[in-house]
């Protein structure tokens, strides 16, 4: 074979060499990329699942800033003992909001993917403040700080505008009334008819109704109000007793 | 210590010369070879059982017809068949009468004992024993009622759920911040401990004593002995929920409290909260 013994022009030749790698990574990055993005089964469409609402995002970006997922996953894996422990496996339908996905199998703590609705608010809040308090087995850090951390939603549109920028479909709707939202959320006494129809179970995701509540029992709003809110929501958007899983999959 | 060279004169070279260095053309050892071919082989057949290959809008399902999800839901199947006539007696069993059935009461009770790890040990421990806030399950101080159905009933529906609003029990211990003087309060404070045994001002709790019949007999009873449908708990016990201090009852009565249970009957099994309860009740506490 002729061409085989040419091959010296290429190692001889850096610039080529160089381009002619990256022309092979390339067909291969497009075979194992590309197709994820038209698979039908990789973009499962999944009833329930919505943008987070803008209290939650926020407790969202709170999470993160503190390093949450260090320790804790968001990924319950198709395995028989996960599934006893943390509930359905997750589908990949339910953080295709998440910016950036909080994925991982590495479990300092337990996973949360499912923790919403598990446990009370007011354990949430006694767990933040003193982990060993309820759960003297624990090594997480205390986060009582959260509770005096007072916040008002100032940049929340902002940071849902960044989000649409990255595919999140809020709509304009949603983006004027980010700072209303935000603040309804957490405050049961308030208006949240409007915080409903654009993220509730009348709104165009058909999500259940959101949490609104005072979330860590204290007058204003914290980032603990932030944090539980997120965690609270974590898993609950799915309705398992009518998902049926394409077995295929 | 240098190798010396073995001269092998019969084995060509691959021909090319840097620097006066040749090199020899060895074939690669055979069992490498064969073991090279073999995984590629492998690794055909693998695609071909196996998903692999993409197509336009899904990809090769495989021969064998394996998928994650299938995988996962078989194995799960696998130990619900297994478990499956003892669920279903436990689903709809008596649970008052679960003595009378001691191979379906051990079995309720170690399958509570993991479900509760997994579900209720954040609250009330790994061991039950609760902490602040949160009841020790293994006394016989309670606050719903300790006999099997009421247990039952707890956990299937919780204690002021959210989310089950209709069927939780609802229980309601005021903030008297608002209503009781700053005196008043600190009367009562003392009636409160006296009333648990506690050392106490015999002069304030005679006054704390007319408070308390004003203010917390509809709940807490004449007696201050609680009232279990209203889930007031009994004060005449030395068992305290949230702290015995003069400090801890003042914030009690200050902010009032209002403490959740969720209801597991949306992510529990009817057998999962039925071996849970026959758990609880044989912690040592259950009427």
């Amino acid at each position: 074979m002729a061409i085989l013994d040419k091959h010296k022009v290429i190692e001889k030749n850096a610039t080529l060499l160089m381009v002619l790698s990256l022309a092979v990574v390339t067909v291969g990055g497009v075979v194992e990329i590309a197709p994820l993005f038209y698979l039908e089964n990789t973009i499962e469409d999944v009833e329930g699942v919505r943008p987070y609402t803008p209290l939650e995002l926020e407790g969202r970006n709170i999470y993160i800033r503190e390093g949450c997922y260090v320790c804790h996953s968001q990924m319950i894996r198709p395995m028989r003992d996960e599934v006893e422990r943390y509930g359905h496996y997750s589908l990949a339908a339910e953080s295709q909001y998440d910016h950036p996905f909080q994925w991982g199998s590495k479990r300092t703590g337990p996973d949360l993917a499912r923790v919403g609705g598990r446990y009370s608010d007011e354990w949430h809040v006694d767990h933040l403040t003193d982990p060993q308090a309820v759960v003297p087995e624990s090594i997480m850090p205390k986060y009582a700080f959260l509770a005096d951390r007072m916040i008002d939603g100032e940049y929340i549109e902002d940071v849902m505008r960044a989000n649409v920028a990255v595919g999140v479909p809020y709509s304009e709707e949603d983006l004027e009334n980010a700072v209303a939202d935000f603040r309804a959320q957490a405050d049961p006494d308030s208006d949240s008819e409007g915080l409903q129809a654009r993220y509730g179970s009348e709104s165009r995701w058909k999500s259940p109704p959101v949490n609104v509540r005072n979330f860590d029992g204290k007058p204003g709003i914290s980032e603990m109000d932030a944090l539980i809110a997120y965690l609270q929501m974590l898993g609950t958007l799915v309705d398992f007793s009518t998902f049926t899983p394409d077995a295929s999959r | 210590m240098a190798r010396k060279p073995t001269e092998k004169k019969d084995v060509p070279t691959t021909g090319h010369e840097w620097d006066g260095i040749q090199e020899y053309d060895n074939p690669m050892p055979r069992w490498w070879v064969w073991v090279f071919y073999a995984t590629i082989v492998w690794g055909i057949g693998y695609t071909i059982a196996y998903p692999a290959w993409p197509l336009i809008n899904g990809a090769t399902p495989g021969l064998l017809g394996w998928s994650t999800r299938g995988d996962v839901a078989a194995e799960i199947q696998k130990f619900t068949d297994m478990n499956a006539d003892l669920n279903a007696r436990l689903a709809s069993a008596d649970l008052t009468a679960l003595d009378d059935d001691p191979a379906l009461k051990n079995y309720a009770v170690q399958y509570g004992r993991a479900t509760f790890a997994t579900f209720c040990s954040q609250c009330h421990g790994s061991g039950a024993a609760g902490a602040k806030g949160y009841p020790n399950l293994l006394d016989n101080d309670w606050l719903w009622g300790g006999d099997i159905e009421a247990i039952h009933t707890t956990v299937t529906y919780g204690i002021r759920s959210p989310d089950a609003e209709d069927d939780t029990r609802i229980g309601d211990m005021p903030a008297w911040a608002d209503v009781l003087e700053e005196d008043e309060l600190a009367n009562v404070i003392e009636y409160v401990v006296s009333l648990a045994g506690g050392e106490h001002d015999t002069a304030m709790a005679e006054e704390g004593k007319v408070v308390f019949e004003d203010n917390c007999t509809a709940c807490h009873g004449d007696d201050g002995s609680g009232i279990r449908e209203l889930g007031a708990p009994d004060l005449t016990d030395a068992i305290w929920l949230y702290g015995s201090s003069r400090e801890d009852i003042a914030e009690t009565i200050r902010d009032g409290r209002a403490g959740v249970m969720p209801n597991w009957n949306t992510k529990l099994s009817e057998a999962q909260i039925a071996a849970v309860t026959a758990y609880v009740h044989q912690l040592g506490g259950g009427e």
